[in-house]
């Protein structure tokens, strides 16, 4: 399936959860937070939430700013 | 006498609160916080860059500081509360900078979407410290609506200009319930000391600090500017007079 991950275009094994999608995708998961298709999804909720073609991922962390 | 400031009945250690964008590198953010005293700090929620390393977190969590998530760059309701929802999620605070601007030009909040983003965050469960136009009348309807503070500018982000409507802070902290933290505006420590002896309850600033040709140095200086700001604020100033007042005594001079 082809995912859009942080605005880029990338493909995915069928049947990948978030959490497979987030442990491939950044080096840790500590204060990172996701959204899939404009809704929050808790980290709670990334093992058992399959992925479906054409969704929009973004994985978002804490940066600098004021 | 204790004099902390307290924010949605949490003490906060420090008056300075510092933002921690436009600092050229994790090094001077770190110099910066230290020089500063300050016990809370901004950061910005955006996509994961993997090829980043270190993280501002680190240097927070390093000096004990308290962490302020901002929606910087939101342009509606609807973008503020799901990034401030994200931001939540990610650092696991339910207080944040309620930042929801208009355009680049001017980075003023948009009025219309900060209140609807205020009134949806403040039902979800957050503490909203919303980042707000020096304007009395929206700065009540921010605490009516559940902001445990109110953050008016001095000027816009990153301007420097100072505080260009006194009369109006002074307004809003004539009124206000909850701490209200000048935010914006500030180009040097004259500004927020200004701003402590106007009554505000906190200074908020970034660029001052973070794009000082001595960002640690400017640090030290903000942080002596708010203490004395405050003192002064707290000691009750002189009324201003027209025309002068001899400190010296007018009896008993001699007949010369």
């Amino acid at each position: 399936m082809i995912l859009t991950i942080n605005g880029e275009r990338r493909e995915f094994d069928d049947g990948a959860t978030l959490a497979d999608l987030v442990a491939a995708t950044v080096p840790t998961d500590r204060g990172v937070a996701v959204a899939v298709d404009g809704e929050v999804a808790p980290r709670g909720t990334w093992a058992g939430l399959a992925l479906r073609d054409g969704q929009a991922i973004e994985l978002l962390t804490a940066v600098q700013g004021g | 006498m204790s004099d902390e400031l307290v924010v949605a009945g949490e003490k906060v250690g420090s008056r300075l609160i510092i933002g921690t964008g436009g600092a050229p590198s994790m090094q001077v953010i770190d110099e910066v916080i230290g020089a500063s005293g300050t016990a809370l700090c901004t950061v910005s929620m955006r996509r994961v860059d993997p090829s980043t390393t270190g993280s501002v977190l680190d240097v927070l969590a390093h000096h004990g500081v308290r962490v302020l998530p901002n929606t910087a760059g939101c342009r509606t309701a609807r973008e503020a509360v799901l990034t401030a929802q994200l931001a939540r999620e990610a650092l696991e605070t339910d207080w944040v900078k309620l930042e929801v601007v208009a355009d680049d030009d001017t980075l003023l909040p948009d009025a219309v979407e900060l209140l609807d983003a205020a009134e949806r965050l403040v039902a979800d469960g957050f503490k909203v410290f919303p980042y707000t136009n020096d304007d009395p009348i929206l700065a009540r309807r921010l605490q009516r609506v559940g902001c445990v503070a109110v953050m008016p500018l001095g000027a816009p982000i990153g301007s420097g200009l100072g505080i260009l409507n006194q009369h109006n802070i002074e307004l809003i902290v004539a009124e206000a319930e909850v701490p209200v933290v000048l935010d914006a505006g500030v180009g040097t420590a004259s500004d927020a000391a200004l701003a402590m002896e106007l009554g505000c309850d906190a200074v908020l600033l970034a660029s001052a600090v973070t794009r000082a040709q001595e960002p640690a140095m400017m640090a030290a200086a903000m942080a002596s500017a708010v203490a004395a700001g405050r003192l002064a604020h707290r000691a009750g100033r002189i009324p201003k007079r027209e025309h002068a007042r001899a400190s010296s005594p007018t009896t008993g001079m001699a007949v010369l």
